[in-house]
């Protein structure tokens, strides 16, 4: 299963990059991905939208269930990924590529509460049992 | 402890991913379920139905006691491996289960019935039986496996697999079956494409699915079993129905024989009942996905006005969203419904069904 080492994640298996900028970048992961199985129907947050840390602001679909994805972070959203909502197969292809939103955080210091790689590769064997 | 099939190991070793399907251990697709269901509407894909029950009746007169048992009419059964759909009801009307009915002779008749529902079955029947024809034998068969082999190039895959059995089965029509040797072979199921369901020895069901393989079939799971059978227009047991619901406000008035002077259980109710609801297709006109359970808004008024989508899902082969859905009776085909999806009301178009059949979108 595929953690990289340079993002952050959450509990609800979306990742997190931070940008040079401040802003970061969220995802789904590739357990998330596997799970769901083949995209086909992805809803994004609106640009602006001011988002609160853990809530609903995007649904993915496949074509075995549909599953909310929440803010890993507050903040505003400043840029969505139009061509995952074209194309959800695109999440499935390359789920670390096909990022959903960017935000730029209210609150840097919420970034430290979000697992490190390690910290969600543990997550995922425990589940896994 | 889940229940595995004949076939448990070649699904593992196909990288299947496994889940718990009414206590069967049943793989849900090999990877993709896109690709496993246009490989069925395009080519060819087989599917492990062994978990569905076979069940043989035997002895003097089996049809006198399945003219009382089913809604639909096993006299409509006249040449040998015939085969009928039909509901079993309860004395309300309620539906048991659906079921296939194979004539292969008068003193042999075969039952396939659903996995989740074969113990009820098994009593239902034994139980009617010991009252109303006590003589005849009625056996689950565990012992069979059986394999869906369906699509464009099925039938042709099959034959190159199974020695001399295009001879006996390419004149077969839809809704037909023949033995040869150990296999029972079917024209039917649930996919609407052609194709066979194929029965045989257990002990034979693992190396008869390599040698599918190895002709060009592909692997199929639960997943584009369930995508197929909904562009189908296919009712799934314990979904679109169960025993709350009666056949005619489950779109299978076609399969109910009211018209003969034969009786048989629920007739009654369902002669005596008014027909309040209907089940519908629906396309999705709006953006996302129609789900199972969600409320469906007509142009009737108040909750009755109100109905229920029973199977929602993605077609991959019109590549929206579609739904059968059970709504009050009196609304048409071309009418305009809304359905409540999380947040939002998303408008859907009502439609006739099947959604696609032999490859072809029919909506």
């Amino acid at each position: 299963m595929s953690v990289p080492a340079e993002l952050k994640y959450t509990e609800s298996h979306e990742w997190v990059r931070l940008e040079a900028d401040g802003s970061v970048t969220v995802g789904i992961t590739q357990h998330a991905q596997e799970l769901l199985g083949d995209m086909v129907f992805v809803q994004l947050p609106d640009v602006g939208r001011a988002l609160a840390q853990r809530e609903d602001c995007a649904v993915v679909e496949s074509v075995k269930a549909a599953s909310d994805i929440y803010a890993p972070l507050g903040g505003e959203v400043i840029a969505v990924n139009s061509e995952v909502e074209t194309s959800p197969e695109k999440i499935n292809e390359d789920c670390y590529a096909a990022w959903l939103f960017k935000l730029k955080p209210a609150n840097a210091g919420e970034v430290d509460g979000l697992l490190d790689a390690g910290g969600y590769q543990k997550l995922l064997d425990s589940e896994a049992h | 402890m889940l229940k595995t099939t004949p076939l448990n190991a070649a699904h593992r070793a196909m990288n299947a991913k496994m889940v718990d399907f009414g206590g069967w251990d049943m793989p849900l697709h090999y990877g993709s379920q896109l690709d496993e269901h246009h490989s069925v509407r395009r080519d060819a894909g087989m599917f492990d139905v062994s978990h569905m029950l076979t069940v043989d009746i035997h002895g003097e007169n089996v049809r006198q006691f399945l003219r009382g048992l089913v809604a639909n009419n096993v006299d409509k059964l006249t040449l040998p491996g015939k085969a009928l759909y039909t509901c079993m009801l309860t004395p309300t009307g309620g539906i048991i289960d659906d079921l296939i009915i194979y004539f292969l002779s008068e003193s042999w008749f075969r039952l396939v019935v659903n996995a989740g529902t074969a113990d009820k079955d098994i009593d239902w029947i034994t139980g009617q039986s010991r009252q109303l024809a006590p003589a005849l034998t009625i056996t689950p068969r565990r012992d069979l496996a059986m394999i869906a082999v369906q699509g464009p190039n099925a039938r042709t895959k099959v034959w190159n697999v199974i020695p001399d059995s295009q001879a006996i089965s390419e004149n077969l029509k839809p809704f037909q079956s023949v033995m040869l040797g150990d296999y029972f072979i079917a024209r039917t199921g649930y996919t609407g494409e052609d194709g066979f369901e194929i029965t045989l020895p257990a002990g034979q069901a693992a190396d008869f699915w390599q040698k599918l393989h190895a002709a060009g079939v592909a692997p199929a799971g639960l997943g584009a079993r369930d995508t197929l059978r909904l562009e189908a227009g296919m009712n799934l047991y314990g979904q679109d129905m169960d025993e709350t619901v009666n056949p005619l406000e489950s779109g299978l008035a076609w399969t109910v024989d009211l018209k003969s002077e034969r009786d048989f259980t629920g007739k009654q109710t369902l002669l005596e009942t008014p027909v309040n609801r209907q089940l519908v297709g629906l396309v999705l006109l709006d953006k996302g996905v129609l789900r199972n359970h969600q409320k469906v808004i007509t142009r009737q008024e108040g909750e009755a006005g109100e109905g229920e989508i029973t199977s929602g899902g993605f077609s991959p082969t019109l590549n929206q969203s579609i739904a059968l859905a059970r709504i009050p009776a009196g609304i048409a085909a071309g009418e305009q419904v809304h359905v409540v999806v999380r947040d939002k009301q998303l408008a859907a178009k009502v439609v006739k069904y099947p959604f696609v059949r032999n490859g072809q979108a029919l909506v």
